[in-house]
């Protein structure tokens, strides 16, 4: 299928892009890499009347480190993220669940920031950032703010930005003594996972971010907390039934997918060991 | 063997030559149906039923009409002015039925995704826009979804005038076959479920269709494996003569069978050029292509075996359940495979007693037809399925039983209790070359100390035969018109360089290669001095195209015969010019040589100067023929069988129910090997797409009969990243029907792999006798079965 038509436009600036989305309003998408949108204007499953393309903005380029906190510019792409030197030394977490992120060609030109602000339940990043508690930077009319990601993603595709908000940036708090893990089950390389998890220790607090579990990207605070207070792993295992919805698709009923979920917890946390 | 000595002159034949195409390809310059744009090309797009049974109660197409672009809007009842409806059936299936299938439907939608109105616009992206303003109105019917229920008493029919939803049915009984289950020292039983699925080519179905008023001819240019056969289709059902239709099928991005039926949406195209007179293209998208190519399979197998105490089979008890969709498909029937799953089961064995029924029922489904190694990985499976049960009932080896039971191979030629005559075949060779190459022993030990240690791999083997280079019985001798013989004519150049127009098609599997290699080999020239064109009915001999194994069979030794017969043309040009007797000459080297000596007498690019611009120099009475045209088709078997054993080594993760495939290995004789290289891809192509339906691919239906899961997204087509290393052998037992002595190697991938991989599951999950019959073998169908330790626990699909 092809798209229905629709209008696109550069602009050189942040506030240019911020400027046209105001005033467009709910007819106007953003389009980063678009490999997640193209898709959706192929299959008509969204038709917005104009595209503003904010893939070539350098404000929203560049991953620093500052006072113990990573920044990661919403404009960066997978694969600039994945192989840089900081997330691979800081925040390899990041490196590795976009190793899972689809396929090279995709990770050329998908956008760090477009994953997080698409909020697709079962992608990769939502469940990392929450796992990592990172902090959300938007840009509006009104100025920016900060949403931590606990507060980010608030339903299917919907994330806590305002229609005329744009992602800018994301700030991971960088710890010495941490401890992650990773693991997701997917049919194939590069698809979408039927469960998975990000999972962070750091000193006092366990996050267990997870993804293709339900609308959203989830932690998991039952459980978490179990493992947090030194609990046994499998307690933790059990809480997973209150932590996780009942979520059924296609590929996988809701009790296949807490079982898979209690695999991949036994698997990640039980390789920090000690448990 | 001739082909066997690798020293012999102008050896083409066993070489692993790459495709001189590939490089054209790999460069963007090949030229797919997509890539034509003609003057006052118009694009088409389909308005598609959303339901799966529905009585179309109005359809308002003036909305439509006023869109940017559009040129034209039809629906079923202006179309079957321009074209008429055909029926699916073929007097030698007897009994089979179908009902008249128009381009786009008239007064009733039977599939979702059957097309109801076409937009012609000036652009793709026009026609869509235009097509959503097409109103439809619809009266919903119950669906038939399942192909039993289909044929359950008071099922909704879907062509009331035929009475029932039973479309097909056939018995083969030997006699006895009670008695001998009877005297079964153990009966071996399995119901064997086998999800549909579809071919999913690079390049989806493509035509460009182009009605010249002035000339009163119809160019069609369509991705096609069969393009004489679509003349004729053309002509037919557009009231043209065959002389005023020509097909070309340039490159074609593959195929797999797909492209080998008639499909309403492409004669709808085709009606349309005539109609508006000017050219019309349609190219499917991916969405509309899972719900409008063919799918396959799609069948439900009560298998029983008999057994004696020592492992002899003596019989086996088949009843095959199979949903089509809601027509039988054009020309070639929708009944072919299930036909095929009972003539082929048991196939590597001999035993005596064989009763088995076949049953095709229409559904309210997309539709179903041939797909590579039609029937064969069915009858594969239920098969090898059995063989695997019974070994582990009997406490044997899998290989054991397989030795004991495989027909000798000194029992040649031999007849199957169905029928099936085989020629020579090499079972026990292909056995035991894939013991070696496997390390069977070494890998059962592995198997077994890893199992200490709570790692579950499986190893599991699947012999099979393929049909191959079938001659009229498929479908001449049912009255298709769609040719048994294939040609090819070949002539030199004023330059000395030969070319090659044949009937066989390329689809991307390197019949152009092939049958280089045989040109070059059979006149002496070199292969790059070569060039081949096929898939222009204006261009070629008459012929039936490429499907079921038949190009390399067929087309190359149709291309052999030529090529002698212009070789004897050249010689006796050669003898009057050097004053020799032809028998002293030969050609080799790309020039005529003397026999005795081999040394060269005149280059064929100096003959082919005399013989075009100064033939005046020729004595009198002598008139160069350079050009020579020979066809072929076997006669003295139906189809050229061939066999083989495929294994696979995997490992199954039992707390997801994930596998991991570890290695493949094929032995497989398609006697005379034209071009090892492209062989082996093939069998690698064809074991992939047979991993895809053990593991991944099914059309997922709904109860409503909506396609749940109809795009690349959502259908699963294996890709490289799960496939194992693919080792290939072959043992060679030619044909001595040809001179060259090739049989088929198109489909030997895909017959087997599939069995393979579900016996290799199987036998991982042994140790907790679980077995699993059913087809993809996704996780949730494994955690199902490991978690109620029964093999018949469905899950969720």
């Amino acid at each position: 299928m092809k798209a229905a038509a629709f209008d696109y436009i550069r602009p050189e600036t942040l506030g240019a892009a911020i400027t046209l989305l105001t005033r467009h309003g709910p007819d106007a998408k953003l389009i980063a890499g678009g490999q997640s949108l193209l898709p959706a204007l192929n299959l008509r499953l969204s038709a917005p009347g104009l595209l503003i393309d904010i893939g070539r903005l350098a404000a929203l380029r560049g991953i620093t480190l500052a006072d113990r906190t990573l920044h990661i510019g919403a404009g960066c792409t997978h694969a600039q993220v994945m192989t840089h030197p900081l997330i691979q030394r800081h925040a390899p977490l990041i490196a590795r669940a976009l190793a899972d992120v689809a396929h090279p060609a995709i990770r050329a030109r998908g956008t760090f920031g477009g994953s997080l602000a698409n909020a697709d339940p079962a992608a990769e990043l939502p469940a990392c950032a929450l796992a990592l508690d990172a902090v959300m930077h938007a840009q509006g009319p009104a100025g920016p703010r900060r949403i931590p990601a606990a507060e980010f993603f608030t339903a299917l595709f919907e994330t806590a930005l305002a229609p005329d908000e744009v992602l800018t940036g994301v700030d991971i708090p960088i710890q010495g003594d941490t401890q992650w893990g990773f693991a997701e089950l997917a049919r194939r390389t590069g698809d979408y996972a039927m469960v998975g998890l990000a999972a962070v220790a750091r000193p006092g607090t366990i996050r267990l971010g997870w993804f293709s579990v339900g609308q959203t990207a989830i932690l998991a605070h039952r459980a978490a907390a179990t493992l947090t207070e030194g609990g046994p792993l499998e307690a933790a295992c059990t809480a997973l039934a209150d932590d996780l919805p009942a979520h059924d698709d296609p590929q996988a009923s809701a009790a296949m997918r807490l079982h898979l979920a209690r695999v991949l917890l036994r698997r990640v946390v039980g390789a920090w060991g000690g448990r | 063997m001739k082909f066997s000595d690798p020293t012999r002159p102008d050896a083409q034949i066993g070489l692993a030559r790459a495709r001189p195409q590939a490089r054209a390809l790999a460069q963007g310059r090949g030229t797919f149906t997509s890539d034509i744009t003609l003057p006052r090309m118009v694009h088409a797009a389909f308005l598609r039923s959303p339901y799966a049974h529905a009585t179309i109660t109005a359809i308002d197409l003036a909305p439509a009409r006023t869109m940017p672009g559009v040129v034209a809007v039809l629906d079923g009842a202006a179309m079957a002015d321009l074209c008429t409806p055909w029926v699916g059936v073929l007097t030698h299936l007897k009994g089979l039925k179908s009902a008249p299938q128009y381009p786009l439907a008239v007064g009733r939608v039977r599939w979702q995704g059957e097309p109801v109105a076409m937009v012609l616009a000036t652009t793709r992206a026009q026609a869509e826009d235009a097509a959503e303003h097409i109103m439809v109105s619809y009266d919903p019917l119950p669906p038939v979804v399942d192909a039993a229920a289909a044929l359950a008493p008071g099922a909704p029919l879907i062509h009331p005038e035929l009475g029932d939803n039973l479309a097909f049915e056939r018995h083969i009984d030997t006699g006895n076959t009670d008695a001998a289950f009877a005297a079964a020292d153990h009966i071996i039983e399995a119901d064997f479920t086998f999800a549909r699925h579809t071919g999913v080519p690079l390049e989806p179905r493509a035509v460009l269709a182009d009605w010249n008023e002035g000339a009163q001819r119809l160019t069609i240019h369509q991705g096609t494996q069969v393009p004489h056969m679509m003349q004729t289709i053309y002509a037919r059902h557009l009231g043209l003569d065959e002389s005023q239709i020509r097909v070309i099928s340039p490159d074609v991005g593959g195929s797999f069978g797909i492209k080998i039926h008639v499909y309403p949406d492409e004669m709808a195209v085709v009606a349309a050029s005539r109609l508006l007179r000017r050219p019309v293209r349609f190219v499917a998208d991916r969405l509309e292509s899972f719900v409008s190519d063919i799918h396959a399979r799609d069948h439900t197998v009560h298998a029983r075996l008999a057994i004696m105490n020592d492992g002899t089979i003596t019989g086996f008890d088949i009843d095959d359940l199979t949903g089509i969709g809601p027509y039988s498909a054009y020309p070639r029937t929708s009944a072919v495979e299930a036909n095929q799953v009972i003539n082929l089961i048991g196939g590597p064995y001999r035993f005596a007693h064989y009763r088995a029924r076949a049953r095709v029922a229409f559904q309210t489904k997309a539709m179903m037809s041939q797909y590579r190694a039609v029937g064969h990985p069915i009858a594969t499976s239920v098969t090898e399925g059995l063989i695997d049960r019974a070994a582990s009932h009997l406490g044997i080896d899998p290989v054991t039983i397989r030795r004991r039971n495989l027909i000798p191979d000194d029992a040649y030629p031999c007849t199957s209790p169905s029928g099936m005559r085989f020629e020579a075949l090499s079972h026990h060779a292909c056995l035991d070359r894939l013991l070696t190459l496997m390390d069977y022993d070494a890998l059962r030990a592995e198997q077994a100390s890893l199992r200490q240690r709570g790692i579950m791999r499986g190893i599991g083997i699947a012999s099979f035969i393929e049909i191959t280079n079938p001659g009229a019985a498929f479908y001449g001798v049912g009255g298709a018109r769609i040719s048994a013989q294939d040609g090819a004519t070949l002539r030199l150049d004023a330059a000395g360089r030969l070319i090659v127009q044949a009937s066989v098609t390329e689809q991307g599997q390197g019949t152009t290669t092939i049958l280089a290699q045989i040109a070059a080999e059979a006149m002496g020239v070199a292969f790059d001095h070569v060039r081949v064109m096929l898939g222009d009915t204006d261009v070629t001999p008459y012929g039936g195209g490429t499907w079921a194994s038949r190009a390399a069979g067929i087309g190359g030794e149709a291309t052999w015969q030529a090529a002698r017969a212009l070789c004897a043309q050249i010689l006796t040009l050669a003898a009057s010019i050097l004053q020799e007797t032809s028998g002293n000459l030969d050609i080799s080297g790309g020039a005529v040589i003397d026999r005795a000596s081999r040394a060269e007498r005149i280059t064929l690019a100096e003959l082919a100067r005399i013989a075009y611009f100064r033939p005046d120099t020729l004595p009198k009475g002598i008139q160069a023929e350079l050009i020579a045209t020979r066809h072929y088709v076997p006669r003295e078997y139906p189809f050229a069988f061939t066999n083989g054993i495929q294994a696979a080594w995997l490992e199954l993760d039992t707390e997801t129910g994930f596998i991991t495939l570890l290695k493949h290995w094929v032995v497989e004789d398609c006697g005379t090997v034209i071009n090892p290289m492209l062989v082996d891809e093939q069998i690698r192509g064809g074991v992939v797409q047979g991993i895809g339906a053990a593991l991944f691919e099914q059309c997922d239906y709904d109860a409503e009969g909506q396609m749940l899961n109809a795009s690349m997204a959502d259908y699963l087509v294996p890709m490289a990243g799960e496939m194992p290393d693919i080792t290939i052998a072959h043992i060679t037992t030619p044909t001595a029907e040809s001179t060259i002595g090739a049989k088929g190697a198109g489909e030997a991938g895909t017959a087997a792999a599939s069995a393979a991989i579900a016996n290799a599951v199987n036998d991982a999950l042994s140790p907790l006798a679980i077995s699993l019959a059913t087809i993809p073998l996704t996780p949730a169908r494994i955690l199902a079965a490991l978690q109620t330790g029964t093999g018949r626990a469905g899950g969720r699909p």
